[in-house]
């Protein structure tokens, strides 16, 4: 930074540019890494709602995973039931 | 136990070879023993950055194929002790790699190595993935410019899923960036992301700058790893680097701009 560099205009930045497209580039690419298609969290909803229709579960019981291996999809579904209570045992 | 450490980028020509045989070399100096093993099969470099292409009789794929021993196909470097280079074959294509086979010739260097150092391809396709699928470390070469950046993204997403230690649910590889061509003066005019925007954007460990430097060049031309032309600032950066890297405090050196003169102070000028 020289004497006449204080009467030049200040601009933004080719660097600061490239920061700011670099973290929309990678943000949208961590997101497509990571989730796999987009229809999962709908599917992880819908799940919840039909599994809830019969046992009364957490918000987070559903856990819906996309495994790639090689050609293969694997679509790995986890739902964590409550503990049966005491009086549900008594009811029976 | 030795430690299996991929340099790997996505993007071409951002510096692996250049600092797999500087990283390498500098491991053996410190009396570590050392493979550096090329998995560009087809396009082979490292062994011309270590000036031993006149020295390949067997390379890594006809030691996979079991044409010949690990012992027959290493070269043994002729400047540093403890150091051997396992060149690629220039004349298959990248199928004659495969996974199983990979495996195999890691297995049976790991006996006799601490370091084994595996020269990634650029690219994410087959070479690239069976540089990475064994390792337990990786370097990530990155140079301070959009396009290798996002790859190095991109890559960083692939170690964590496609590898063996991912498919097995072990400790994660252990990552590191390497920013290399990094050029002080530009980042504090603005016109290059510094070691900080980088940093933020991968958010992985940084291990050493390396800062661009004609020395880089001067040493390839001349088949002779960068780290041990000393008076360079490259290769006294690698050797930073490789202090850091065995658990030495080193400062990063050649991030600041030079200290510019009176006169280049007043006026701009640079």
């Amino acid at each position: 930074m020289g004497l006449f560099d204080y009467f030049r205009k200040p601009e933004k930045s080719s660097a600061n540019l490239a920061k700011e497209r670099l973290q929309v580039i990678v943000a949208h690419q961590r997101r497509d890494n990571a989730d796999g298609p987009d229809y999962l969290p709908q599917l992880q909803r819908e799940l919840l709602y039909v599994i809830r229709k019969y046992v009364e579960v957490d918000d987070d019981a559903v856990n819906v995973q996309l495994e790639k291996d090689g050609n293969v999809e694997v679509l790995e579904l986890n739902v964590t039931l409550p503990d049966r209570k005491p009086e549900a045992l008594d009811a029976d | 136990m030795a430690k299996i450490i991929v340099i790997t980028s996505g993007k071409g020509g951002v510096g692996k070879t250049t600092t797999s045989a500087a990283f390498g070399t500098g491991l053996a100096l410190k009396g570590h023993k050392t493979v550096l093993i090329d998995f560009d099969v087809g396009l082979r470099n490292l062994d011309l950055i270590m000036g031993c292409e006149r020295r390949v009789v067997y390379d890594f794929i006809n030691v996979i194929q079991g044409e010949a021993t690990v012992q027959q196909a290493l070269i043994k470097d002729k400047r540093v002790e403890n150091l051997f280079i396992l060149a690629a074959s220039q004349t298959r294509d990248k199928d004659a790699l495969n996974q199983e086979g990979v495996g195999r010739v890691l297995e049976q260097l790991a006996k006799d190595f601490e370091y084994i150092i595996c020269d990634s391809p650029a690219g994410i396709e087959k070479g690239a993935h069976l540089a990475m699928y064994y390792a337990d470390e990786a370097m990530v070469v990155t140079n301070p410019e959009v396009s290798s950046v996002r790859d190095s993204d991109r890559v960083l997403g692939i170690l964590a899923s496609k590898t063996k230690r991912a498919e097995e649910n072990k400790e994660p590889i252990k990552e590191r960036l390497i920013l290399s061509r990094y050029s002080p003066d530009r980042v504090a005019r603005g016109e290059m992301l510094s070691v900080e925007d980088v940093q933020e954007i991968l958010s992985i460990d940084l291990l050493g700058v390396i800062p661009e430097s004609q020395a880089v060049l001067n040493a390839s031309n001349s088949g002779e790893p960068v780290i041990l032309h000393e008076d360079s600032e490259a290769g006294q950066a690698y050797r930073d680097l490789v202090d850091r890297y065995l658990g030495v405090d080193v400062p990063h050196r050649f991030v600041d701009p030079k200290k510019p003169g009176f006169f280049s102070r007043l006026f701009g000028g640079n």
